[in-house]
């Protein structure tokens, strides 16, 4: 059984989304959802575990055939670090979703919405199991495709999620295009898409202009896929037209597995030594991180709605992933690792506490919340921590991440980098704030309807904050964890 | 334990203020014990000979929140410390006469400064002092929104906006580069830079600190002092005196002593160009002091002044004008608490804000314009009181590294302090009444505002008297 484990929480959520269509009656999806996402999340935190105390890769070979032949999955401290992120995202976004998509979804599609719920959440974690490039695709557009589907059931109450759904899908479609195209260069020279077979075989063609080909098209369509500024216009729109469950399940997770994946074929298939790579591609990353952090942040300054803000927040934060990547260095992977897994956790936290707001008055905007720190002081107090964790104020995991990622940026002497990831952060003040005074130093508006919430509206949110400000107090374990993962991809000393 | 005890106590005075919101004597009368007790503590810390360094917990490898008291934070704490009950008591008084909202919140977030306040005074590296300094920072934001009209929620923009933008941008920047260039953050004794940077880079790593302590209002950064001047007085004397802008000099001071080392500074040369700076900061805000009739507008002023002579002992790196710094730390704080509680105890008795309109104020409330007149000489620097040792240590420190020119910005600072503040007790006393009341009309504020006023000044008093036992010795 417990060999079995690295393909389980795969398998479990996959084949539970045909199930979870059949099933009817009420709350039986949800119920069957929420143990499977609860049974993912305990696998991989055992997996975690395992992998730790085995201090090597736990290797599985799908169904007996050992690489290269059959696919392997491959638990390592990286994929064993991001695995818990995403199931335990997935698993507390589907204890709040009951409530959200009773209220925003028309009862008869309840079932498929957990079937296509349960079907990206697998995509997802086959992302980061799988040992196999191709593989990474089928899962990619598994989870991709269920993803469509669900932000394209916010239509229901929101007909701009159609369009925003047909534009995700547009683009989603030209990153996988782009991700296999460049798959089929690497087939094309090396025979194999093993990843570890991959990795000693490229070097014998680096010198090839195919091979540079091939890493410029993964990047490109991963750079999409992770909606790394300036490729990032289907994010806003798709994230705040969703369904509010779908929008705190994807702000959390759905990007940052492209990050994963991303991490994983950059510095484990190809290198850091690779022929061009921390020249060209790294500088790039670099580049189009800090213009994403800043444009990022100063769209949501000037916007209104909620979820926009927080989306278009995550563009920037995704801009700081990127720069950590593209510091092409131990500390700088690390730093991405870390803030892959605490900006999970705060935008989780966010998205849950808005999603309660949104569900019952139809839209989170600066005027919904007016004067709503006195109605709701504890949906409100969990938007204030996750967005100072967002600022990166200390006592908050968004410190830890900055602390490390700017390390990693001195240690390079990109100073001019580090200054610049420092006023970008600290803008983040001006759209947390204008929520801030808008909550508590406004008066509820006459006749602005009364918001109300029960333990059911803030307890998921919640339960980010506080792991928002443990990771934030007592991030150790987190950063050895991401050092690991860092490790498994570049060489040196800590 | 006296370390836990100064940082634990304020977080029970703030948790027994909630639990008792609804019956407001017991829940004023306990933080005013509690600030006692602290009090207390904070002396007996002050006395101790030495303590050692107690580790709360670790937010990762080499990111340790942990606390070593050394003279200098031991004296800050021991400044905080004891003003604290005296802004409490006064403070009650304060709230009740002045018809204030919102008590329970006030006293809440006031307790939780203090806090923060001890925290960067024991802090024993960088990091705690950082994590610290921005507690602080958002502690005291809805105390200056306290009032929550549009001018208050504005005022709350510029405090949060400059403080925490310098401090994110700046002094995280200083903080992780020192982290990155020594490998550690630890405060010593003698600092920790010298021979891990080229001496070239060091005025821009003193500018990250300088300028990134926003709290020390250096101008350009001093904008959020004036305008935090729209929340009630006893914020204005916990801003000033008790806690936020002491910690800003006190974090420059302490940065300067024990992570760059003030005989590293001295040797390299590197702290020459922020003399000049805090000379500028000196004179100018005492100019625009003489510019505004505001009284408590021309208060702020003068402390972006004052705070400009803390500085200037950090930048001047002698120990004799380090020692300087350090004692006038206590100096104005014991001077400029006194002149708060005053402009507050007008504004509650008699309503008035504008310099103007208090002609012949004096005779009406002479306890109070006595007060006034005790802090404003300790300010300016006459003895016998406080503000006169760190006056003539500071020169003797700019004597010691040969800047001259530092003796002629102390006199004329002090001679504007002298028309600033004197102007204020002249018409007070001596001026045609243009107030309406009638001059034999004694008419104070009530006891509990009165007599915190009057411990202060006698402060600045005993102070001058008790000098010896705040003159430190930081070598070189």
């Amino acid at each position: 059984m417990m060999q079995h484990l690295p393909v389980l929480q795969v398998l479990l959520p996959l084949l539970g989304a045909p199930l979870a269509a059949l099933l009817r009656g009420r709350d039986m999806a949800w119920g069957l959802a929420l143990l499977l996402t609860g049974a993912a999340f305990l696998i991989s935190a055992i997996l975690f575990g395992l992998q730790y105390s085995a201090g090597e890769a736990l290797i599985y070979d799908l169904g007996g055939w050992p690489a290269p032949l059959g696919i392997v999955y491959v638990i390592d401290a990286a994929s064993a670090l991001v695995l818990p992120v995403v199931s335990g995202l997935a698993f507390v976004a589907t204890i709040a979703a009951r409530r959200l998509v009773e209220a925003e979804i028309d009862a008869r599609d309840h079932a498929l919405f957990y079937a296509a719920w349960l079907l990206t959440i697998a995509g997802m974690l086959g992302q980061i199991t799988t040992g196999d490039a191709f593989n990474i695709f089928v899962f990619l557009e598994i989870s991709s495709l269920s993803a469509y589907a669900l932000v394209a059931m916010g239509a229901g109450r929101d007909r701009r999620a159609l369009p925003a759904a047909f534009n995700y899908l547009i683009l989603g479609t030209v990153g996988a295009t782009f991700y296999v195209i460049g798959l089929g260069l690497l087939y094309m020279l090396t025979g194999t898409l093993n990843l570890t077979d991959l990795a000693e075989r490229l070097a014998e063609v680096e010198s090839t202009r195919a091979s540079f080909t091939a890493l410029a098209f993964i990047a490109l369509g991963l750079f999409l896929k992770m909606a790394l500024f300036p490729l990032h216009f289907w994010l806003v729109p798709a994230y705040a037209h969703a369904p509010s469950a779908v929008s705190a399940l994807m702000a959390a997770t759905a990007t940052k597995v492209s990050v994963y994946v991303l991490i994983r074929l950059m510095f484990g298939v190809f290198g850091v030594e690779f022929n061009g790579l921390a020249d060209a591609i790294g500088l790039l990353i670099l580049t189009l991180g800090i213009a994403g952090a800043f444009a990022g942040t100063l769209a949501a300054i000037i916007e209104t709605d909620l979820k926009k803000l927080f989306a278009q927040s995550s563009i920037a934060q995704l801009g700081y992933m990127a720069i950590g990547i593209g510091a092409m260095s131990m500390t700088g992977l690390a730093a991405a690792f870390i803030h892959l897994f605490n900006h999970a956790l705060m935008k989780g936290a966010l998205f849950l506490a808005i999603g309660a707001i949104a569900a019952q008055v139809g839209r989170a905007s600066m005027q919904t919340i007016e004067g709503a720190g006195r109605q709701i002081p504890i949906t409100m107090t969990a938007i204030l921590v996750g967005g100072l964790a967002l600022i990166g104020v200390p006592l908050t995991a968004g410190f830890i991440s900055k602390v490390y990622l700017v390390r990693a940026l001195l240690e390079q002497n990109f100073w001019l980098l580090a200054a610049l990831t420092f006023i970008s952060s600290a803008l983040a003040l001006a759209y947390v704030w204008k929520i801030i005074e808008a909550a508590w130093l406004k008066e509820r508006p006459k006749g602005a309807p009364v918001l109300v919430e029960t333990p059911v509206h803030y307890v998921p949110a919640w339960l980010m904050v506080l792991a928002t400000i443990g990771f934030g107090i007592f991030a150790g374990p987190l950063v050895d964890a991401a050092y690991a993962a860092a490790a498994v991809f570049i060489g040196g000393a800590r | 334990m006296l370390i836990y005890a100064l940082l634990g106590l304020p977080l029970i005075a703030s948790a027994l203020v909630l639990v008792l919101h609804d019956r407001p004597n017991l829940r004023d009368g306990q933080a005013l014990f509690i600030g006692l007790i602290t009090a207390g503590c904070a002396i007996q810390l002050y006395a101790a000979p030495h303590s050692e360094t107690v580790t709360l917990f670790s937010l990762a490898a080499g990111l340790d929140v942990s606390f070593t008291p050394e003279p200098l934070g031991k004296l800050f704490a021991l400044v905080a410390g004891v003003l604290w009950p005296v802004a409490t008591l006064y403070t009650i008084g304060y709230m009740r006469g002045a018809g204030e909202k919102n008590h329970t919140r006030f006293m809440f977030f006031y307790a939780i400064a203090i806090h923060a306040a001890m925290g960067i005074a024991l802090s024993g590296n960088l990091l705690t002092l950082f994590v610290f300094y921005e507690i602080l920072t958002f502690s005291t934001y809805p105390l200056v929104t306290h009032k929550g009209t549009p001018e208050a929620v504005q005022a709350g923009r510029i405090y949060l906006g400059i403080l925490v933008a310098s401090s994110v941008i700046l002094l995280l920047f200083g903080v992780i580069g020192v982290w990155v260039l020594t490998g550690t953050l630890d405060f010593q004794s003698g600092g920790i830079l010298a021979g891990h940077i080229d001496p070239f880079y060091v005025p821009f790593l003193l500018g990250l600190f300088a300028f990134g302590i926003g709290k020390a209002a250096l101008m350009p950064l001093h904008r959020w002092l004036p305008a935090a001047m729209v929340a009630p007085t006893p914020v204005s004397a916990l801003l000033h005196a008790v806690a936020v802008v002491k910690a800003g000099v006190f974090t420059v001071l302490k940065v300067a002593v024990y992570v760059f080392g003030i005989d590293f500074l001295r040797e390299t040369g590197s702290s020459d160009w922020l003399v000049w700076v805090a000379s500028f900061s000196i004179l100018a805000a005492s100019i625009v002091a003489m510019t505004k009739t505001n009284l408590k507008a021309r208060l702020a002023y003068s402390t972006i002044s004052q705070l400009g002579y803390i500085v200037l002992g950090a930048a001047l790196a002698t120990s004799l004008a380090a020692s300087g710094a350090a004692v006038h730390i206590a100096a104005h704080a014991a001077g400029k608490i006194t002149l708060f509680f005053c402009a507050g105890a007008i504004y509650v008795a008699h309503h008035l804000t504008d310099i103007k309109d208090m002609n012949g104020l004096g005779r009406v409330m002479p306890v109070t314009y006595t007060a006034f007149a005790f802090g404003a000489l300790s300010i300016i620097g006459v003895p016998p009181l406080a503000g006169a040792w760190s006056k003539i240590m500071l020169m003797g420190g700019a004597l010691d590294n040969g800047h001259v020119l530092v003796l002629g910005v102390l006199m004329v600072s002090s001679l504007l302090n002298l028309v600033y503040l004197g102007e204020i007790v002249l018409r007070g006393f001596f001026a045609k009444p243009t107030h309406g009341l009638k001059s034999d009309d004694v008419q104070e504020a009530p006891l509990s505002m009165l007599l915190p006023l009057c411990l202060t000044a006698a402060m600045s008093l005993a102070l001058f008297f008790a000098i010896d036992m705040f003159i430190l010795d930081f070598g070189g």
